[in-house]
């Protein structure tokens, strides 16, 4: 029974993630707001309070119209709850879901008033499918207003209706990209391409919407969305161009995820059955595909890296950090100007140092660069660049180090060179101060060794670029204390990195299981491999670049150092380790940095990436010769997809590892290690521990002792278990 | 002649000290500074200023900055240079506006504030770019502008440039003429020179002096100490040291140009005048209370100041002769008392012409109802760093220099009273005590 005040009649409802109100208009709004959830998400009993709600409209012959508003502060619908996702059993049972999707939107379309979604906060996912029943969309103007349908990245489609309605929308092209990059749309951009109709500011975003539904009632608004552009309508007036734009995207989409990924087929799949079969066909397409989609060990592996960086992007201690307002920055190279650069931007003081101001401003200006592009490009205004570039303070001088709370050493890696930064920077500090030294592969214990306060010591091994790599790797020593560790967990987070922490040890984890990874690529180079080959086999096996690319890209001068730190810690009878980087190095090949490496590089004006243009027949001179072997592609994928494998499972075997999920999260996020796979942990657990056990036997067998599987694999293997629970 | 003194004396709770000054080095305009806006040098200065001090952001209590040519586009330009510095939102910001003293105007306003007892943390600083100010269309243009708003088709936008000849499309720069009567400042500058009878070769010979001590105080590290270093966009160039000054200078060379404003026969020279300048400068100011209890270590104590206003027509550049006696009496003390002077120095001839005024019994008599002479100015104790003559003269942030050499020079040249005094457009002036603590 509807309860009345004032002008203002709240209906009784059974859920309490909505609420009903009717004006003495007759339009009725219905909040979003779940009172047990910080945002609100997409769940089974979140469909039945929509049913519920749409109900009682249809019911309700004095509402004229309806407007659907979030109660949340900037935040709309976050998406589905991907726990309920995972907890289904068979592929069915999310047809049936995504069924009564498709049923609640066509619900809401043959209602006979008109509906208004208004959006402030993030809409994604089936958040943004559920504003596609709407007659009429409005968001703010807010900078965390956004919209996207990011099932992909999760392996998923959106299955809530929004291979069918996005295209009817805004159009075949601009629906296949939301949906194949699962792309953020901010308001601005969404206005263009008709996603939205209006825009407005936050506190009139009700009233408008309010105002809209009045006007669409009365018919004094009526909706002309003319937002494609001429060559848009033309290619996708006609089922024969509509067949290449399908083909164009099948073909970008293969060529990116090398068949690894099922997701991006089956939305072109889907968008094509809707747009030339109809609607209906379209629909049962989606039901059927999102069913499927969800129980692929794709998606299985996706889903649980999502929740693998939910854990890493929460700091287990955050009740004993210190605050982290002014962060010091050592060295103003490529990855100190780096570090400096996500700190400001994201609101820190850096004092950014190096051996005299003139060389600390040349990492000011590559910061004022990066913010210059994205002022350029209207991510941010000039304003908000100028403010952010200002929060880095260059100086010759350590004093300046003063007021640090946590100093970040990142100069080359020379262990005297680190060692007597860390004594002159402990002179000035504060005595809470954190010191964290940047290495990619020198053990934290040794630094430490010359520190008067070692407990405040640890590493930050960060990746390049910077601005980009997800990952930051904390490196702990058994002194380092559990205050210092997690202040510098907050100044990763700050930074807007997911963070492991890892126990020090030669090459900490990341860089360990990436050494032992490059050193089988080069003794597969002496005995006869194909660089090029071998790169492709690999991204096959779906790592972003092949090894000898990545050689390249870190510097195969910086690898044949990793190697010799490696050497002083491995069994070199066991492991087997090629001097071939160092070779290499001899003969001027130093990857992209000098412009030759495995490849020849040339620079791009205006871009900071080099381009890589042929490959480097000369290195065969260090590898016998020109005269190549072509080895089985399933045997190079094995060789060096187990041999980083087997070594992650040391690394949990040795306690560098906290737990199998920081280390799928770093092999992932680090190192680029497939994402469909989850993690060398979770690719053992799909692939079975007995399995992986078997095949690093073969490899044994035919290589020698250095595939010997671990011992933990081997227990698991033994006993049948896994990694990570189910 | 009769106004009221802010003289206090003695340390209380509420006395405003000095914590430290800085300020970005000042460049000739169209040099280092060319593309910058004024709102890029406050902040660069505000920012240095917190760097150095190690201030905490959040009790700053408010911003004030002077500054004389507006850019439009930040016409609040404090408000808008503390955001940039980063600043929190909640720390109100406000932009003063009297000609060459605006900054001390910026430094007096955060000491009322304090003690009054309604702040006890204050940035005060100056802003000035000499290389951008604003050029507008004229006043016919502007006007039609203005209308255009309202034209709807082509045949109202031809309406609207009907009657417009060349000679309205030509842009108006500001002149630094005077608006009352429209007197450029250097005609002023002479013809005070004049009525004090202060020579070309006074002038000269003093410009020389100034040039030579901000040389002697830049090489042997004087000048560093109250300077932050600025890097500037795009490229990040360092600038670490003013570049106004001619080290190499000579009374030859000064005495070989032309009058600028008095042509042919006055005495006021390109080279005896303070030439067109950039910069920034910032000061942290506190109660003596808050800077006990935070940790701050003031270096001098801001005791009585005054302003005081001339007939722009007859005394434009006078002020410090009227407002230097008037601290002095508030105090209680005499020129012979004071071991540091810094004056202003918008042109040799107005300095020579105050220092005059000073020894003068008959303008003593006249002008300041006093018996006697204010006195005579020791020469060693005046702007032994240079002045704005050889340091360069941003209008609005000179003031904070002033007072923040001549805080720093208390120390070195071990004193213990500085007076700070400059003269400004409008017929204003403004004199300062400030005692080493």
């Amino acid at each position: 029974m509807p309860t009345t005040t004032a002008d203002l009649q709240t209906f009784d409802l059974d859920t309490d993630l909505l609420t009903l109100t009717v004006d003495a208009d007759g339009i009725a709004t219905v909040t979003i707001d779940d009172p047990d959830a910080s945002v609100n998400k997409i769940s089974e009993d979140m469909l039945a309070a929509f049913e519920e709600v749409i109900g009682a409209v249809e019911k309700t012959p004095d509402i004229r119209g309806a407007v659907f508003i979030s109660g949340k502060d900037n935040s709309f619908i976050a998406g589905a709850d991907i726990n309920m996702l995972s907890a289904f059993e068979m592929p069915a049972d999310v047809r049936a879901l995504s069924r009564r999707a498709h049923r609640l939107l066509a619900r809401m379309q043959n209602l006979r008033i008109p509906t208004v979604a208004a959006i402030n906060g993030a809409a994604m996912g089936g958040g943004l499918e559920m504003t596609l029943g709407a007659t009429y969309r409005i968001c703010t103007t807010h900078g965390k207003t956004k919209m996207a349908l990011p099932e992909v990245q999760l392996g998923l489609l959106p299955g809530g209706g929004g291979t069918q309605y996005l295209p009817r929308l805004v159009g075949v092209q601009q629906a296949l990209t939301m949906m194949l990059t699962g792309k953020n749309i901010y308001p601005r951009k969404a206005r263009r391409i008709g996603l939205v109709d209006a825009t407005i500011h936050p506190p009139g975003l009700h009233r408008a919407a309010v105002e809209a539904a009045k006007s669409l009632a009365d018919g004094s608004l009526q909706i002309e969305r003319d937002t494609q552009s001429f060559t848009e309508k033309l290619l996708e007036s006609n089922t024969v161009s509509r067949r290449v734009i399908y083909q164009k995207a099948g073909e970008k989409a293969q060529k990116q995820a090398r068949g690894n990924y099922p997701a991006p087929p089956k939305i072109i799949e889907c968008v094509k059955a809707g747009m030339e079969g109809g609607l209906e066909e379209g629909l049962d397409t989606e039901a059927r595909n999102f069913g499927d989609l969800v129980f692929t060990p794709e998606s299985r592996a996706l889903v649980s890296l999502f929740f693998a960086k939910q854990k890493g992007d929460k700091n287990p201690n955050a009740e004993i950090a210190r605050p982290v307002d002014t962060l010091g920055v050592l060295g103003a190279g490529l990855m100190g100007a780096g570090i400096a650069e996500v700190s400001a931007e994201n609101g820190a003081d850096v004092v950014l140092k190096d051996q005299n101001i003139e060389l600390a401003a040349g990492g000011k200006k590559h910061i004022y660069k990066a913010m210059k592009k994205k002022s350029d490009r209207r991510i941010i205004t000039e304003f908000e660049r100028d403010q952010i570039v200002e929060r880095v303070t260059p100086t010759g001088d350590y004093a300046a180090f003063r007021h640090a709370d946590v100093v970040i050493e990142a100069v080359p890696e020379d262990l005297d060179l680190k060692q007597s930064i860390l004594k002159d920077t402990e002179a000035v500090v504060r005595d809470d101060c954190v010191y964290a030294t940047n290495t990619s592969s020198i053990p934290i214990s040794d630094i430490a060794a010359a520190a008067e306060r070692p407990e405040r010591v640890l590493g930050m091994h960060y990746f390049s670029p910077v601005g980009k790599m997800p990952l930051l790797e904390i490196v702990v020593t058994d002194e380092t204390s559990d205050e210092a560790i997690s202040t510098t967990y907050d100044a990763g987070l700050l930074q807007g990195k997911t963070v492991i922490v890892v126990k020090d040890g030669p090459g900490f984890y990341t860089t360990r299981i990436l050494a032992i990874y490059m050193n089988e690529a080069l003794l597969m180079l002496e005995e006869g491999g194909d660089v090029e080959e071998i790169d492709e086999m690999m991204k096959d096996f779906g790592f972003p670049m092949g090894p000898f690319e990545l050689f390249d890209l870190v510097g195969i001068d910086v690898a044949a150092k990793i190697t010799e730190v490696m050497r002083a810690h491995l069994d070199e009878e066991q492991t087997n380790i090629s001097d071939s980087a160092a070779t290499l190095v001899e003969a001027g090949l130093k990857g992209q940095k000098t412009e030759q490496g495995f490849y020849f590089y040339e620079p791009q004006p205006g871009k900071p990436e080099k381009k890589r243009t042929s490959f480097n027949d000369a290195v065969y001179r260090h590898f016998g010769g020109s005269n190549r072997t072509s080895f089985p592609a399933d045997d190079v994928k094995e060789r060096l997809g187990l041999m980083m494998v087997n070594e992650a499972i040391r690394c949990l075997e040795e306690g560098i590892l906290n737990d199998p999920t920081d280390g799928d999260l770093g092999a992932v996020f680090g190192l680029g290690f497939p994402p469909f796979r989850g993690g060398p942990f979770r690719y053992v657990d799909q692939e079975g521990a007995g399995a992986v056990r078997a095949r690093l036997e073969r490899l044994e067998r035919k290589h020698g002792g250095r595939f010997a599987p671990s011992a933990l694999l081997t227990k698991h293997a033994e006993n049948e278990t896994r990694f990570h629970d189910e | 002649m009769s106004r009221s003194m802010n003289g206090v004396s003695g340390a209380g709770s509420r006395t405003p000290v000095l914590i430290d000054g800085c300020r970005i080095p000042f460049q000739r305009a169209g040099t280092g500074y060319t593309d910058l806006m004024a709102y890029d040098m406050g902040r660069m200065a505000l920012k240095g200023l917190l760097i150095r001090t190690g201030v905490d952001k959040d009790v700053v209590d408010r911003i004030v900055m002077g500054c004389v040519i507006q850019d439009v586009e930040t016409s609040n330009v404090a408000r808008e240079a503390a955001l940039g510095a980063g600043f929190p939102k909640h720390v109100p910001a406000f932009t003063v506006t009297m000609a060459c003293i605006s900054s001390n105007q910026a430094v007096t306003s955060g000491v009322d504030l304090i003690r009054g007892g309604l702040a006890d943390t204050i940035i005060a600083g100056g802003t000035e770019t000499m290389s951008d100010p604003p050029i507008r269309v004229k006043r016919s243009v502007r006007k039609r502008l203005f209308e255009a708003r309202k034209a709807k088709g082509p045949g109202d936008y031809l309406d609207l440039v009907k009657g417009l000849g060349p000679a309205d499309l030509v842009p108006e720069a500001p002149s630094i003429a005077e608006f009352s009567t429209g007197e450029v400042m250097g005609e002023s500058a002479d013809k005070l020179a004049a009525m004090f009878g202060v020579s070309r070769e006074d002038q000269d010979e003093y410009a020389l002096l100034s040039h030579q001590r901000a040389a002697e105080a830049q090489a042997d590290g004087r000048l560093a100490k109250e300077l932050v270093p600025a890097t500037v966009p795009p490229e990040f160039d360092v600038i670490d040291t003013d570049n106004v000054v001619r080290p190499d200078t000579s009374q030859e060379k000064l005495a070989g140009l032309s009058p600028a404003f008095v042509k042919p026969y006055g005495t006021v020279t390109a080279g005896n005048s303070s030439a067109l300048t950039d910069g920034a400068s910032a000061a942290l100011l506190m109660s003596q209370a808050r800077a006990d209890a935070d940790g701050h270590t003031p270096i001098a104590t801001l005791r009585d100041y005054t302003f005081v206003a001339q007939d722009p027509g007859e005394e434009l550049l006078l002020g410090p002769a009227y407002a230097i006696p008037m601290v002095l009496d508030a105090a209680g003390l005499t020129l012979d008392d004071i071991d540091v002077i810094e004056l202003h120095e918008a042109f040799a001839g107005q300095v020579l012409a105050v220092l005059e005024a000073l020894r003068s019994d008959t303008f003593a008599e006249e002008k300041l109802n006093r018996t006697s002479a204010v006195g005579d100015v020791d020469m060693d104790k005046l702007n032994t760093r240079g002045g704005s003559l050889s340091l360069g003269h941003p209008f609005g942030a000179t003031g904070v220099r002033l007072v923040t050499t001549a805080a720093n020079r208390l120390h070195e040249e071990d004193g213990q009273w500085a007076l700070v005094s400059a003269c400004a457009a409008g017929g204003q002036g403004h004199a300062m005590l400030i005692e080493r603590t």
